[in-house]
């Protein structure tokens, strides 16, 4: 199953979901003429995407929205805080070429506050999927939630099977303890190859997809707190706001510090190209991560 | 129209008008943008909307959604003299133990949803109106906006796109007082031609005078005004009306005033409505 059968298998068993877009029909191209009613295009207007979902919430609807993730959520910011937020409604915000996954478009087209935005609005929950396998195991239970989520949609080809999903759960591979990776969305490959060849030099190293960034698993970031020598932050947003500053939040509110090692784009865009130059230019290959990693642990 | 019937419009108008004026101390609140739709509200309420003490829930009611939430004086006003809130509320604005502030929000049964921040409410009812035309339900959905508050793009989006989906079950009011927050409209960002300009986002636009019950009723009495198109309806109304001493005073859109004033504000009123 895709992306797009899944929302096609949603709507016909269950006709609350409607299902929008701001002509953002790349990941639902087949669907429109099968489901009819329960699929509203609003043209190239995120703000009134987001003002009519909430309409339809009120209705009884469940809306799940499909912009790209810039547009979505920081053109209509103001109306998924207040239109969304305020009255806690189950509308699902399915952000659109997040983080590096932009490539070629440039610093328009680059959220990496996106996640920052949303985890800062009250009742508004945020899953960030390491891969087309981690999105479609996790977004029958978010689209289920009764809450408000923003979803970074990543439709790239796994490069490990994932395990069942629940929301506020990290999902954790090895048990390594000279460092934990904390990652979430596209470059989880990246920190799982890292892990690989790290271990490769007799380097201990769990890999901790987080999944959900509200709620986040405070229980899989406090053992790695404890048990790892090293934690690392990897992630395709800004430093400030993401998951490096999740972690510090939590590391505070439990009294606790630990040897940080961050990757995130630090008060800058990334230059646009193509993906994997990107990863390259950027730093973020897993080649790159793990040598820094090594020279940290190695001090 | 029957005199009767006029006389209950105004009674009820009058009524509703005391009340916000009786909110206007302590604190204070938006009266002149409250005052200015109190003959609309009143029409709403009483003869337009199938909206009930005992409906509030139901999803075959009409919905009436206030875009321009500075003005919710008028509607907990209106909700006194409809009996679903209890007089002595009001006086209980901006206290702590209570839900009445100077926007909306649901925890006053009759608010169908928070506002406050200008331009949200339109696309909002747009996204209600689409679902009662999907399900086939034949609530009319209204939607009241300020005048000022046009300027705010995101209306022009909802209005560009509920015509795309012909949303004629949505009627769209302007509260067409004139003034933005401290000057007269056509002072700051002109709206006129605000008809056409509707019109060419291909809605179906009245202009009536907005405290007359005769024009706000022959109006409504057309609505959906087109097939397929969303009503407009430019109420023309006057910012502070019924108290001579505030209208159209550009200081007078926001007010705090001592129990004294308040008395002679509906002094005022009352020796203006007996003319």
């Amino acid at each position: 199953m895709n992306y797009e059968e899944l929302l096609l298998d949603l709507v016909i068993k269950d006709n609350r979901y409607i299902i929008m877009t701001s002509e953002n029909r790349a990941a639902m191209r087949n669907i429109p003429p099968v489901i009819k009613n329960n699929f509203i295009d609003t043209g190239i207007s995120e703000m009134t995407q987001v003002g009519m979902a909430a309409g339809l919430a009120l209705r009884g609807r469940i809306p799940i929205l499909h912009a790209l993730a810039t547009f979505i959520t920081m053109r209509s910011f103001e109306f998924i805080r207040t239109d969304v937020g305020i009255p806690n409604l189950p509308v699902k915000i399915v952000g659109g070429v997040p983080g590096f996954l932009s490539d070629g478009n440039g610093p328009t087209h680059q959220a990496l506050e996106d996640i920052s935005l949303m985890r800062g609005i009250p009742n508004v929950n945020v899953f960030s999927p390491a891969d087309e396998d981690d999105m479609l195991k996790g977004l029958p239970k978010v689209f289920a939630s009764p809450s408000p989520f923003y979803i970074r949609y990543v439709g790239t080809k796994p490069v490990v099977e994932h395990s069942p999903f629940e929301i506020g759960k990290a999902e954790i591979f090895g048990k390594g303890t000279d460092a934990a990776i904390l990652t979430h969305g596209l470059l989880f490959a990246q920190a799982y190859k890292a892990k690989e060849i790290l271990e490769a030099k007799n380097k201990s190293v769990r890999v901790i997809n987080m999944r959900t960034l509200k709620p986040i698993d405070e229980s899989a970031i406090l053992r790695a707190a404890k048990d790892c020598k090293l934690i690392v932050t990897l992630e395709d947003h800004f430093l400030t706001g993401g998951l490096y500053t999740i972690l510090a939040e939590v590391l505070l509110k439990h009294g606790i510090t630990a040897d940080v090692l961050p990757f995130a784009m630090k008060d800058k865009w990334f230059k646009p190209g193509l993906l994997n130059d990107v990863l390259d230019y950027e730093g973020f290959t897993a080649e790159k991560i793990a040598d820094s990693i090594f020279k940290k642990i190695n001090g | 129209m029957k005199k009767e019937k006029l006389n209950e419009f105004q009674n009820f108008a009058l009524n509703v008008r005391r009340n916000v004026i009786s909110m206007s101390g302590n604190g204070g609140c938006f009266i002149g943008a409250s005052l200015s739709w109190v003959d609309i509200c009143t029409y709403l309420y009483t003869e337009f909307l199938n909206i009930s003490k005992d409906n509030l829930k139901d999803p075959l009611r009409d919905y009436l959604f206030l875009s321009k939430g500075h003005a919710v004086p008028t509607l907990y006003s209106t909700f006194v003299e409809l009996g679903w809130l209890e007089k002595d509320r009001l006086q209980n604005n901006l206290k702590t133990n209570d839900f009445i502030y100077w926007h909306p929000n649901v925890n006053i049964p009759g608010i169908e949803f928070q506002s406050g921040s200008l331009g949200h409410n339109f696309s909002v009812a747009a996204g209600v109106a689409v679902d009662c035309k999907l399900k086939g339900e034949k609530n009319k959905v209204v939607v009241v906006t300020g005048d000022g508050e046009l300027n705010e793009g995101s209306n022009w989006e909802a209005a560009l796109i509920a015509s795309a989906y012909k949303l004629d079950n949505l009627l769209v009011i302007v509260d067409r007082n004139h003034f933005q927050a401290n000057m007269e409209t056509e002072d700051l960002i002109p709206l006129t031609p605000l008809d056409e300009k509707f019109e060419a986002f291909n809605c179906s636009v009245k202009t009536v005078d907005g405290h007359s019950f005769k024009e706000i009723d022959a109006a409504l009495s057309e609505f959906p005004f087109e097939e397929d198109k969303v009503s407009v309806l430019i109420a023309e109304t006057i910012r502070g009306k019924g108290v001579p001493s505030i209208e159209k005073r550009a200081d007078k859109w926001f007010a705090n005033f001592s129990n004294e004033e308040i008395k002679k504000l509906i002094n005022e009123l009352e020796t203006e409505h007996n003319k």
